[in-house]
């Protein structure tokens, strides 16, 4: 591990403007925020991500959880995940997201790991994790050694020839089908960033995971109200019971009013190399009867662009059961 | 799972390592292998300054030593912890763990390094009452906390209760998992966990057993819930 300067501003100012001064908010970021540590010091450790100044925001005031003005939920960016998934709000109105952070991760991590940071979280692509294998996100232009290696674990949707690494996480692909906005402050300002719009696919540069610039801090999530009537469910394949990322995970939120779907989102995990929002998924479900074959065909519409690799042909199908269970649970009589 | 064992030089903690080992020297008679083995290393570290040297001093009011910090190695910082009710004064390579710095700079060997990566719990301590893996975070970020280690949560002739629950059930075979066993266990004695056998096991999952003691782990925490 390189050493760094180490520094704990008191203020979001004082964070924002240290943070500016990184060339970039991405891989190899030379300034990076540290709340929890459970992926930058995995990653430093791995000689992965290699800060020379380390800012320690801890002691900012972002971890309160409350009603937001409309009423929806605020979630603060420092809000441990072990806090957000016992909150009773959380239970009560938006059961799906405290169901896939307690799917992740150990009680340990749940307990370090805040909700900013877990956004942020990075692939578990064992060539990305390891220095002395070629790797297009840590170094454009050295090649995918994924690609024709071993790749059993990662994406196939929204691949690209440069790279395939899967998005791991359970809490994100909850937030997408929660329609979440994340909250950034940043030298520029404040703004509001739809976690659909949050994320970049791979394409040619996958070393640029997402839409922030140096000095951006996730200030919080916001949820907005829950619609009343509508049930979720997070439903997590994986090869061990615990303890396990996500072969194929789907996180739904659906409302069926008499016997046709009038609201349904859909968003998958393990198998996108961002969280993924399955549009083809909710206009095959919109509209139509909750029943065994509309859910299936919804499930066919998801993964009609499915491009797997040589490994990972098993989770085209596997993923398209999720859906189907995971639309069955969540409209099944209580 | 106390330093009881240790010779009382190495938990007063003299300034400098060339003091400690002088002073094991003088008492070879109660030299143990592993004071002796830690004591090697710091000669060792002592003559070829590794990158991890630090200078400890261990007070009740925690003051900085003047004589210390002149003598402090390049690129370390000072840090202050609270480890078991005692305040520490600490100048660390800033890239030490919580986890190092327990085991390698306070002389607390109870919490162990199993994967260094947040995926066994061999390291898991208490940071202000919650559970969290040691080697995941820098010393220096816990200069506001309360940390509790195993030792701090027994001693020998006053055992924790999820510690005799422990030795009563038989909750261990090789002991390398345990103390992290046992941390996560009282922690979870304070967290919204279900009544059975399955949500204990899913609330300790953080914390992997090679030996697989894991029916008789269950048996010691559910024990405890029991009684309390």
């Amino acid at each position: 591990m390189q050493t760094f300067q180490y520094s704990r501003p008191t203020t979001l100012d004082q964070a924002i403007h240290g943070g500016a001064k990184s060339k970039t908010a991405q891989q190899y970021a030379d300034v990076r925020f540290i709340a929890g540590g459970t992926t930058l010091v995995d990653l430093m450790k791995l000689d992965v991500e290699q800060p020379k100044q380390l800012i320690d925001i801890n002691t900012l005031p972002l971890e309160r959880i409350e009603a937001g003005r409309d009423g929806g939920l605020v979630i603060g960016a420092l809000a441990r995940n072990s806090a957000v998934a016992h909150h009773p709000v959380v239970l009560r109105d938006y059961p799906v997201l405290s169901q896939a952070l307690l799917s992740g991760a150990s009680p340990q991590l749940r307990n370090m790991a805040t909700t900013a940071g877990n956004l942020l979280q990075r692939t578990r692509c064992m060539y990305f994790r390891d220095t002395a294998h070629a790797c297009n996100k840590r170094e454009p232009g050295t090649g995918c050694s994924a690609i024709g290696g071993h790749n059993r674990t990662l994406a196939i949707l929204g691949t690209s020839k440069d790279c395939i690494a899967s998005n791991p996480s359970d809490q994100n692909v909850a937030l997408t089908a929660l329609e979440a906005t994340i909250q950034v402050q940043g030298i520029r300002g404040k703004r509001s960033i739809p976690i659909q719009e949050f994320y970049l696919k791979p394409g040619s540069t996958p070393n640029r995971e997402n839409v922030l610039e140096p000095g951006d801090l996730i200030v919080g999530v916001t949820l907005p109200p829950p619609i009343t009537g509508a049930r979720s469910h997070y439903l997590k394949l994986r090869d061990r019971a615990a303890y396990e990322f996500a072969l194929a995970s789907a996180a739904i939120v659906i409302k069926v009013n008499g016997t046709r779907i009038e609201h349904a989102r859909v968003a998958l995990g393990g198998v996108g190399t961002v969280p993924w929002r399955s549009h083809e998924a909710e206009r095959a479900l919109h509209g139509e009867r909750a029943d065994a074959a509309t859910f299936r065909r919804a499930a066919e519409a998801a993964l009609k662009d499915a491009q797997p690799a040589s490994e990972n042909g098993f989770k085209v199908e596997l993923a398209k059961r999720c859906i189907v269970r995971a639309l069955t649970m969540s409209t099944q009589s209580a | 799972m106390t330093n009881d064992k240790k010779p009382a030089s190495a938990i007063e903690v003299p300034e400098t390592e060339q003091k400690e080992v002088s002073a094991e020297q003088s008492l070879f008679g109660r030299v143990t292998r592993r004071s002796f083995l830690s004591h090697l290393g710091a000669a060792g570290i002592a003559a070829t300054a590794s990158p991890v040297l630090a200078v400890t001093t261990t007070q009740e009011s925690p003051v900085v030593d003047a004589a210390a910090e002149a003598q402090a190695p390049a690129g370390t910082v000072p840090v202050t912890l609270r480890v078991n009710g005692k305040s520490h004064v600490l100048r660390l390579d800033p890239r030490t763990t919580l986890l190092d710095c327990l085991r390698e700079n306070l002389n607390l060997p109870g919490t162990k390094k199993g994967c260094d990566h947040g995926q066994c719990g061999a390291c898991t301590v208490h940071v202000n009452g919650q559970r969290v893996n040691s080697c995941l975070s820098f010393a220096v970020m816990h200069s506001a906390d309360e940390i509790t280690t195993i030792e701090g949560i027994g001693q020998p002739d006053h055992l924790h209760p999820m510690q005799a629950a422990f030795v009563e059930h038989d909750g261990y075979q090789c002991g390398y998992c345990t103390s992290g066993q046992i941390m996560s266990a009282v922690a979870l004695l304070g967290e919204p966990v279900g009544s059975s056998d399955e949500d204990v096991k899913q609330a300790m999952y953080g914390n992997i057993c090679r030996c697989g003691a894991y029916p008789n782990i269950i048996a010691a925490v559910q024990a405890v819930r029991r009684t309390s």
